[in-house]
């Protein structure tokens, strides 16, 4: 107490002449030269730990059960077909079937949807162990080159994809040259069922990151072709094929948009897939799933935040529980010591 | 070596350097050089720079250059900034002090010229009031004894007047004649002893061409000196420019490294190590899944022949990856809380001292955390325990006890009746307190005489002397003038036989004007006079009052006096100024011929003068010695006088409690035996809750630390208290370094000259800025104006300061570690191939902006209250021993870190998985995991909220947010649209909330059994 008094007397002589308009700027800069800010100290009792704890476990539960409820909402299909599109004759040979050009490479599979689809589905190309993120590849790429195209002929980022006959491959760089090239129709019965391309890729990459006069006019034509080759007469802004492929994922195995089903499938319908089966994914045994998949506010189907938040929640509830019964049984009696005393116990732990 | 200095000679303009002064760095052109070089020659700006070059390599960069260029200049920046803002307010006050406009005497022609085109061998002509523009040899003055005042405070910082005189070949030279004067000056070379100038001066023709006339400090006027009380005075440049006394003494001093700098150096190799490791293992692991699985994947297209240096590029790759590790502003932010913990000191109103109005200031801004890891206090006595307001209380004249009854000797009756009386004693001893000193009386136009002195002990004196009417009137040259009861009594003052700290005594020669005697008057400690005192004669009185007083805790001087027989002092003059114009050992000369003459002494009697003990010193000294701080008394004083102080003071505790080892000896086998005697009992007692000091003489001392410093060392370390008086200064400079070759943390205050060596050597040095000058102020790290602001200086400076620097760099390796080892993590989900999660511009913020403002704000924080950490002292063992920061505490931050960026990793990568692992999205969810973490743990560290860390913590959580969106609107980013897609998704804030929620839980659990989260 003494110290406080004395400060507050030294504080009127020094720090704070009677200039109301400053009084309460000085008077703050004062006391942070003091090292005196009114300052708060919150102190962890039992107490609060236990509600923290409790309060956390009631808190999170419903979130975890909500997350969990929305990720088991989603309807998936997931259909591996790297294997199944293989003719019989080639199963030991897959690397040679997938690179020659002359066999046809059409596949056609049946997938039964096992409960009701509501519109629109999503139709992914899922790749697994196909490593986007690879440092070689990841760099592989002119963003102002997909904007400008040739008026941008600065493209050393690109190697090794970079030139042909001198001239800039537009687009450059590996990512593009190893575009994805399977494709699926689906059909139900007998009709047709109509897959929405448009709008898979995101709209600012469209507008702003992909050129809406650059053409890819010398794309794959050298003697190594990659993957799936571009019409030279559209645009990349509306290449959204490529548009997507060109968002490279972070991880090795990841999804990407196909298209849209905007008509809503009924349970235990039969779906006719035809794969056209072009992506040589057998040299680094990679697998292609094809995935049809609704969505909920959460995205697509994931439990993992849902089982999180309901584990860390169960948790907390048990280790409050725990806490109390500690607690209850040796309780730290505050009332015998000061509270310096406590402080001190406090950083002494 | 010797300068031959010609008066007003134009000859030898060249041959030394003019009077510019020049304490600058640098110049225009040779800055950026010269402050690249420097910054350089640090270790870790090598790193760096290694580091950004080899970003310049895309083949092998993660991400852009910029990430680290941009930092790297920045830190250069401001560091460049700062030294040349330095050093241009050096070179104003040098412009300043150069363009001064001075008289001059040029061929015999005085003219005005600016400061710094004086040269050797000028007359400089100065006012009242004027600097001192070089160092000067006084040949005239208006005074017509020939003596002039001056100021030396900005040199020694001691601030009485002093008196400086013509040498004696000049004195008489009408003014007009000295333009006209010419003669050699011969002198040593500069060198920047300010109490030393050994010199010879020789007048030429017309001028009386005597022999040599030596030359003294007396006889000088030093650069940056004032002249006072004399209208003018001129005198010949002897050295100039940055030859001067000052301009050598002027120097750098070496910058102290304090326990927690040299921690972090430490700490920071052991993760270069560590990142080495890190490199060689991921390198190694690269090369091979290269080899086995990256050739196989078909769209990578490695080529199947590679350049030589293929095998480097991924180790490489990882080391720019890792390089982040090292946290590049740590250097930055901790020179930036030092100088804020220096203002905290200098602005600290309950250091301020009210008495002296003087504040406390701390010159060396770097060392703050060492104040809290103290182990050892060694202080000085007087001045620093004491007032060093000196008061005459008793005396001892001729085997009669004055003011025994009443404590104070002028108020009792017997000498006042003594002094009415005549009594012959009583006067010769009144004569010798008054004419025996270098006091300097000035008469003020009212007629009210006051007294500059040099030293307190001799203004006690004087001022008693005149409260018994023995008044010491005026000083005329050599004249001085004593009224003694209404009775105007003169005497010539011959010679003047200086006080060294060596010699312990001084001595005047003084003629009674009145009937031609020559008188010698001797005072100085007793152990220097008594020995001198005239044979056969019985001094036991002396010695038993000597004894008695010191008891008391007084200060004793002893005064003396012989007759001196003409014929006598007539030869021992010549060897006096025989002694006085050598240049080799000159003091060790004069005190030899001084021997001579203070011999045969008559002692008169003894005085005793109180000392003051300073507000607040025993709760102090008992308070730190609670924290665990041992104390260690160094005094010049006698051995009984300093154990009554150090009892007065709760230094030692009185007997049954405390117990006094004593430790002396003339020969060196009296002082093995004496040592090993008290290590035995200090041995034995070690179990006993007593309170052991061990005393120690100089003699003993210098014995025991020249034959048997194993021993002493032995002892040094058991002892939690000694007392060691009659120590010269060297020697306390001598224990302060035996402290530290033991590994402790030395702290020396003191206040006077003699401890300045001292507090140069400790590992912290405070001065006193008190009576005795600032010399000690000035060369100590910090200055208070009491002994007692010492407790708060080390309790809560201290401590906070050692508490927010390890925080602070603990938590800076924890972030740059925390990035990091996620890019570690997502190397093995990227084929091992060196990929960099985190774009280039989120890398650079990461460190220099993001982590950085509220990690600085977190020095404001306060564990414990002031006034808890003053009542529980104890709490500093946590300091001294290092708790807060040594390599366990480390390994737990580094655990932290370690599990805080799996937690953040592994969520990231699960929440973001399948269709949304977009690598720009996936690598922002991870990156504001970072950053709400930071912000969580800054929360859970931070002990006391003001509103600066709310503002800082989540004002930077906020300002992240703002920054990224404004990044995310720039199309041509590479984030463009990121952040505002990701504010949109619930998954996003449900991860965040998860990752907190986690966080909390874990550090929850850490706190019951971890180090790490403690402190």
């Amino acid at each position: 107490m003494m110290d406080m008094e004395v400060r507050s007397t030294s504080g009127a002589g020094g720090g704070t002449p009677p200039v109301p308009v400053n009084l309460r700027r000085s008077k703050a800069y004062y006391r942070f030269t003091q090292q005196n800010l009114p300052a708060c100290k919150p102190v962890l009792t039992p107490g609060w730990v236990i509600s923290i704890f409790l309060l956390t476990g009631v808190i999170f539960m419903p979130i975890g059960l909500i997350a969990l409820h929305a990720s088991q909402s989603v309807v998936e299909i997931v259909y591996r077909y790297d294997t199944e599109c293989i003719p019989e004759s080639f199963r030991s040979n897959k690397v040679a079937y997938i690179k020659d050009s002359s066999i046809s490479k059409n596949c056609n599979q049946t997938l039964k949807v096992q409960k009701h689809m509501k519109a629109p589905i999503h139709i992914y190309y899922q790749l697994d162990n196909y490593y986007q993120n690879h440092r070689r590849y990841v760099k592989s790429r002119s963003d102002r080159q997909l904007l400008h195209g040739l008026n941008y002929n600065a493209t050393s980022s690109c190697q090794p994809e970079e030139l042909n006959n001198e001239l800039p491959i537009v687009p450059c760089g590996l990512i593009a040259w190893s575009m994805f090239n399977d494709t699926y129709t689906f059909s139900r019965e007998t009709a047709e069922l109509k897959v929405n391309r448009k709008n898979i890729a995101w709209k600012s990459d469209r507008e702003h990151k992909f050129g809406k006069d650059v053409y890819p006019f010398n794309f794959q034509n050298g003697t190594l072709v990659g993957g799936g080759k571009l019409n030279p007469r559209v645009p990349l802004n509306e290449q959204e094929d490529l548009i997507v492929w060109m968002r490279t994922a972070a991880l090795p195995s990841f999804r990407k948009l196909y298209g849209r089903i905007e008509v809503d499938l009924e349970a235990d319908e039969f779906i006719a897939v035809k794969f056209v089966n072009n992506y040589n994914s057998y040299s680094f045994g990679g697998e292609k799933k094809l995935v049809l998949s609704t969505s909920s506010w959460l995205g697509g189907k994931n439990d993992f935040l849902g089982v999180a938040y309901i584990a860390v929640g169960c948790c907390c509830i048990f280790i409050s529980l725990l806490f109390t019964l500690l607690h209850v049984k040796n309780p730290r009696h505050e009332s015998e010591s000061s509270p310096q005393d406590s402080e001190i116990q406090m950083t002494t732990r | 070596m010797r300068r031959y200095v010609y008066i007003d000679d134009s000859d030898q303009q060249d041959l030394y350097c003019d009077n510019r002064i020049s304490n600058r760095k640098y110049t225009i052109l040779n800055f950026l050089p010269k402050n690249l070089w420097e910054q350089f020659s640090r270790f870790m700006n090598q790193y760096f720079l290694l580091i950004a070059c080899l970003q310049l390599w895309s083949l092998i960069t993660p991400v852009n250059p910029a990430s680290t260029w941009g930092p790297l200049i920045f830190i250069f920046a401001v560091s460049a900034t700062k030294e040349a803002w330095d050093d241009y307010n050096r070179y104003l006050s040098d412009k300043q002090a150069n363009e001064k406009e001075v008289w001059v005497v040029k061929q015999g022609t005085k003219k005005q010229i600016q400061a710094q085109d004086i040269h050797v061998g000028n007359i400089v002509w100065l006012r009242e009031n004027d600097e001192v523009p070089c160092d000067l040899v006084l040949i005239g003055t208006s005074e017509p004894q020939g003596i002039c005042f001056i100021e030396t405070a900005a040199l020694d910082g001691e601030t009485d007047l002093k008196t400086r005189v013509i040498p004696s070949a000049c004195m008489g030279i009408a003014s007009e004649l000295l333009h006209k004067i010419k003669g050699v000056i011969e002198c040593s070379n500069p060198d920047k002893d300010i109490r030393r100038f050994d010199a010879n001066l020789r007048l030429f023709p017309p001028f009386i061409d005597n022999d040599l006339c030596p030359l003294t400090i007396n006889n000088t006027l030093l650069q940056s000196c004032y002249l006072r009380n004399t209208e003018w005075a001129c005198g010949v440049a002897v050295y100039t420019g940055n030859e001067t006394k000052l301009g050598m003494s002027r120097g750098i001093p070496e910058p102290k490294l304090t326990a927690v700098d040299a921690m972090i150096d430490k700490l920071i190799g052991a993760i270069f190590l560590f990142q080495i490791v890190v490199v060689i293992v991921l390198g190694i692991a690269g090369n091979v899944w290269k080899d086995t699985e990256a050739r196989k994947q078909w769209y990578v297209m490695y080529p199947t022949e590679g350049p030589w240096y293929e095998l480097l590029v991924i180790p490489l790759r990882f080391e720019l990856l890792c390089s982040i590790m090292i946290p590049i502003s740590i250097k930055v932010s901790l020179d930036l809380v030092k100088s804020l913990y220096a203002k905290f000191i200098d602005w600290d109103e309950e250091m301020y001292d009210e008495e002296t109005t003087t504040p406390s200031h701390a010159t060396n801004t770097a060392i703050s955390e060492d104040l809290g890891q103290v182990e050892y206090i060694l202080t000085d006595k007087t001045g620093t325990l004491t007032e060093n307001r000196m008061i005459f209380r008793r005396c001892c004249i001729n085997g009669i006890f004055y003011g025994n009854e009443s404590g104070d000797a002028l108020k009792d009756k017997e000498l006042l009746n003594a002094v009415g009386s005549n009594n012959p004693d009583v006067i010769r001893f009144l004569t010798v307190m008054a004419l025996c000193n270098t006091v300097v009386p000035l008469k003020s136009k009212s007629g009210v005489i006051s007294y500059k002195a040099q030293s307190q002990d001799e203004d006690a004196l004087v001022h008693a002397a005149a409260r018994l009417h023995m008044v010491l009137v005026n000083k005329n040259g050599n004249i001085l003038e004593i009224n003694f009861n209404g009775l105007v009594i003169l005497y010539e003052i011959l010679d003047t036989l200086e006080f060294t700290s060596d010699r312990k005594r001084m001595s005047v020669v003084v003629k009674d004007c009145q009937n031609e005697k020559l008188i010698l008057l001797s005072k100085g400690a007793d152990e220097a006079i008594l020995p001198c005192a005239v044979s056969g004669k019985q001094v036991r009185t002396f010695v038993e009052a000597v004894e008695q007083y010191a008891q008391l805790g007084l200060r004793t001087l002893c005064l003396a006096w012989r007759e001196l027989r003409e014929d006598e002092y007539k030869e021992w003059s010549l060897m006096f100024k025989d002694a006085n114009s050598t240049f080799v050992d000159r003091e060790w000369k004069l005190a030899e011929v001084c021997q001579r003459l203070e011999h045969d002494l008559e002692i008169l009697g003894i005085t005793a003068i109180e000392d003051h003990l300073q507000d607040g010193v025993p709760e102090t000294i008992e308070t730190l010695r609670k924290a665990g701080i041992n104390f260690w008394m160094l005094t010049g004083d006698k051995q009984n006088t300093a154990i009554q102080i150090a009892l007065s003071c709760n230094f030692i505790s009185p007997e049954p409690k405390g117990q006094l080892l004593l430790i002396n000896g003339k020969s060196e086998d009296e002082v093995c035996r004496s040592i090993e005697r008290v290590l035995l009992t200090m041995k034995i007692t070690t179990s006993e809750p007593k309170d052991v000091a061990f005393v120690v003489d100089g003699w003993a001392l210098e014995i025991a630390l020249k034959h048997h410093r194993h021993a002493f060392t032995e002892l040094a370390i058991l002892s939690r208290t000694a007392i060691c008086c009659r120590v010269t200064p060297s020697q306390k400079a001598q224990l302060v370094e035996l402290l530290k070759t033991c590994d402790y943390k030395t702290l020396a205050i003191g206040d006077g000259g003699n401890d300045v060596r001292m507090i140069q050597q400790a590992d912290i040095g405070v001065g006193i800025s008190g009576r005795e000058g600032l010399q000690a102020a000035r060369a100590a790290d910090y200055s208070i104006g009491k002994f007692k602001f010492l407790k708060r200086l080390i309790l809560v400076h201290g401590r906070y300061s050692y508490n927010r620097t390890a925080f602070l760099s603990q938590y800076s390796f924890y972030k740059s570690l925390l990035i990091c080892f996620i890019q570690i993590f997502f190397s093995f989900i990227s084929g091992v191939s060196g990929t960099s999660l985190f774009n280039s511009v989120s890398l650079m913020a990461y460190n220099v902006f993001y982590t950085s403002i509220p990690v600085v704000v977190s020095v404001l924080d306060k564990d414990l209250s002031e006034r808890t950490v003053m009542e529980h002292p104890q709490i500093l063992f946590y300091c001294q021993a290092g708790r807060l920061l040594n390599p366990s505490t480390f390994a737990g931050w580094f655990g932290r870190s370690l599990f805080h960026a799996l937690v953040v990793f592994v969520v990231s990568i699960h929440a973001y998985a399948d269709e949304k692992s977009e690598m720009d999205e996936l690598s922002m969810v991870a990156l504001s995991g970072c950053i709400w973490l930071q912000a969580f743990v800054m929360t859970m560290e931070t002990n006391s909220f003001t509103i600066l860390q709310h503002l800082a913590i989540w004002g930077n959580l906020a300002f992240f947010y703002i920054i990224n969106c404004i990044v995310s609107t720039i199309p041509s980013a590479g984030m463009y649209t990121i952040m505002f897609r990701l504010c949109k998704q619930p998954s996003y804030w449900i991860t965040m909330i998860y990752l907190m929620e986690l966080l909390c839980i874990s550090a929850h659990c850490d706190c019951r059994d971890g180090p790490g989260a403690s402190a």
